[in-house]
């Protein structure tokens, strides 16, 4: 919350809204990401997955567009597309093409989520991972120690450990470039306004009214992830329409920031040294030897 | 582009379908999995992932510095309660080993800590602050108050210098003591690892045990047969702990516990179990009359002590590679909740 960071007149907070029903897969982003933050190229492999050679988010990647082949319809392909509204180009015909829509594409570009409770933050013992003016959760480079605590503490395999280097990186939300008033690179370079960046309330009203705007044409499967305040992680600061499950795209369904449960964790750790404690006084008593 | 638009979305169909050819689904669903001659406790569950890939990324701690650092926090925190024990009630010799134990333990300890910092020149940042929300802070500052102690004892302890803050700093320890063998727990459950999260609520006691077992072990092996009476009883009473909480947390665990029984994993807590019930049977009985049985179940203690903390630590790095233990837990609850 912005409430809680220590601010004195803290900016509006910031966000990204990444809406994967407009994800062209083009991968502008990750490029643009790469190219601006100057992170080093890690692993030119081609893996088998659909059109994703990147894998995953980590140290060296901090924009990852995720590609899922799924025998389903697409929403709304079923709908309009006679041949009446389209119009001829005097392309070959494609033998069968009417019992083909049973497949979809999905695509989605994954980044940090910059959590309202940030696990990654909350375990760093140095300060390093930190909170922004925008409410955005950075690490400071010339702090971290590379403990590697945050990684592990990250509900969504974000952070990771850059191996030549022992520090941590991840996504900034381009905090030089959004303390100069410009959007994060991504944003900028995405050519159909999948991820968008703004204020997080305005960004949170947009996707409510484009969730519901695909429900009313019948994409019944179209979810926010990430936008409920309620959330294990009190909402993130980067979230997404989905749609399908979460897990389809490698995000945790339920993500949970454990830091909730340290008080817990506490008294429990409170409770086994006062046994071990009493235990080990107790071996002492009666018997001389 | 003229391609057709549904009312009030941009959502486009496909004009042209998709070539003909077998996809790849990218959502796998998988099913039962054969696991070398393992049989899992909980039934493989159906579940969704992308590609198989792990949701979480991995612990980048190696074994060796954090398992083991684990494992020689818990038997400095221990020894030095039967340090402190063992000087209240004149056992010198007992006293000493189990100072120097200590301060052998601690010292091991913060080297683990530092070797595995991605940066250890920059170890001094983690005194920069005070954080209780992050339990490795929290205890850093733990080890700050108890090392100086721990050193302090087994110095005086084996120069004779100082002896009476010698003393004084026996005690001390032996106050901070429990603080260190149990706070790594927390730092281990504070995380989104399925197998050191959901074991939270035990495994402070599972490492309690563990540390006395080993500071038990310990004394077994350093003090003669006539002063290592708590020594023996600290194995077996650290030990029947470790055992039974170890027991009760798996219970409680659901799918997280999976990784605990199977695997490299499971082999390390198998032979913990073995190690810890020999070093209680044959250092805690038959330990009182023979110096070897002594020696021989100090170091089966001290080894399934050992084992223990591996154990956990693989364990956890089992469940955070296999997407298995994130998706199908949380996707329980969520259909719990909605409905
Ligand atoms: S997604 Fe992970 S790395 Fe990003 S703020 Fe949340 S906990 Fe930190």
């Amino acid at each position: 919350m912005t409430a809680d960071t220590g601010y004195e007149n803290p900016a509006p907070r910031k966000g990204f809204f990444t809406d994967t029903s407009v994800c062209i897969g083009c991968k502008a982003c990750e490029v643009a990401c790469k190219e601006w933050n100057l992170i080093p190229e890690d692993g030119l492999e081609l893996t088998g997955m659909s059109y994703d050679n990147t894998v995953g988010l980590g140290a060296d990647t901090w924009r990852h567009v995720a590609f899922i082949e799924q025998r389903k319809p697409l929403g709304g392909q079923e709908s309009t597309a006679s041949a009446a509204s389209t119009v001829d180009l005097g392309m070959p015909a494609m033998p069968g093409a009417a019992d083909r829509s049973e497949f979809r594409w999905l695509m989605a570009s994954d980044v940090c989520k910059h959590c309202t409770e940030a696990a990654c933050l909350d375990v760093c013992p140095t300060g390093a991972l930190f909170r922004t003016e925008f409410d955005t959760v950075v690490v400071q480079e010339d702090i971290c120690n590379g403990c590697g605590y945050c990684v592990p503490a990250c509900p969504y395999g974000v952070i990771d450990q850059r191996e030549d280097d022992g520090r941590v990186w991840k996504c900034t939300m381009c905090y030089d470039r959004v303390g100069d008033g410009m959007e994060p690179a991504c944003a900028k370079a995405c050519p159909t306004d999948s991820i968008q960046f703004g204020d997080l309330d305005e960004l949170r009203e947009r996707a409510d009214e484009r969730l519901a705007q695909l429900h009313d044409a019948g994409i019944d499967d179209a979810r926010l992830y990430g936008r409920d305040p309620d959330d294990g992680v009190g909402g993130n600061g980067a979230f997404f329409l989905l749609l399908d499950e979460p897990e389809v795209y490698g995000f945790p369904p339920a993500p949970k920031v454990t830091t909730r449960d340290l008080p817990a964790m506490w008294r429990r750790a409170g409770l086994a040294a006062a046994t071990l404690l009493t235990g080990l006084a107790a071996t002492f008593l009666g018997r001389k030897r | 582009m003229t391609g057709p638009v549904r009312d009030g979305t941009d959502v486009r169909a496909d004009a042209t379908s998709p070539p003909e050819r077998t996809a790849v689904v990218g959502a796998r669903k998988r099913g039962r999995r054969g696991r070398r001659g393992e049989q899992p406790m909980v039934p493989d569950a159906e579940f969704t992932s992308y590609y198989g890939r792990p949701v979480l990324n991995k612990p980048t701690w190696h074994a060796g510095d954090i398992a083991g650092y684990l494992f020689l926090g818990g038997l400095a925190g221990a020894s030095s309660i039967l340090a402190a024990g063992a000087q209240l009630t004149g056992r010198r010799a007992l006293a000493r080993s189990c100072r120097v134990g200590a301060l052998v333990g601690i010292s091991g300890s913060l080297y683990a800590l530092v070797h595995d910092l991605g940066r250890p020149a920059r170890f001094l940042n983690m005194l920069r602050t005070v954080k209780p929300s992050s339990p490795m802070s929290v205890g850093t500052w733990i080890l700050m108050a108890y090392g100086p102690a721990a050193g302090a004892a087994a110095v005086s302890d084996l120069t004779g210098l100082l002896p009476r803050a010698g003393r004084a700093a026996t005690l001390g320890a032996a106050v901070v003591g429990p603080a260190v063998a149990s706070y790594t727990a927390v730092l281990v459950a504070d995380t989104a690892v399925p197998s050191w999260h959901e074991g939270h609520r035990e495994l402070p006691f599972v490492f309690v045990g563990s540390a006395a077992a080993a500071a038990g072990g310990l004394g077994m092996i350093a003090a003669p047969v006539g002063e290592a009476g708590p020594a023996r009883r600290a194995a077996v009473l650290g030990g029947v702990l470790e055992l039974a909480a170890a027991k009760r947390m798996e219970a409680g665990m659901g799918l997280a516990a999976e990784p605990l029984r199977t695997g490299k994993a499971g082999r390390l807590m198998r032979a913990a179990k073995a190690l810890t019930v020999t070093g209680a049977l044959l250092g805690g009985v038959l330990g009182r009359k023979s110096r070897v049985a002594s020696v021989l179940g100090g170091a089966a203690a001290l080894a399934g002590s050992a084992c223990t903390r591996f154990g956990v630590f693989h364990a956890g790095v089992a469940s955070a590679e296999d997407p298995k233990y994130t998706v199908v837990p949380q996707r329980e609850q969520l259909d719990r909740r909605g409905g």
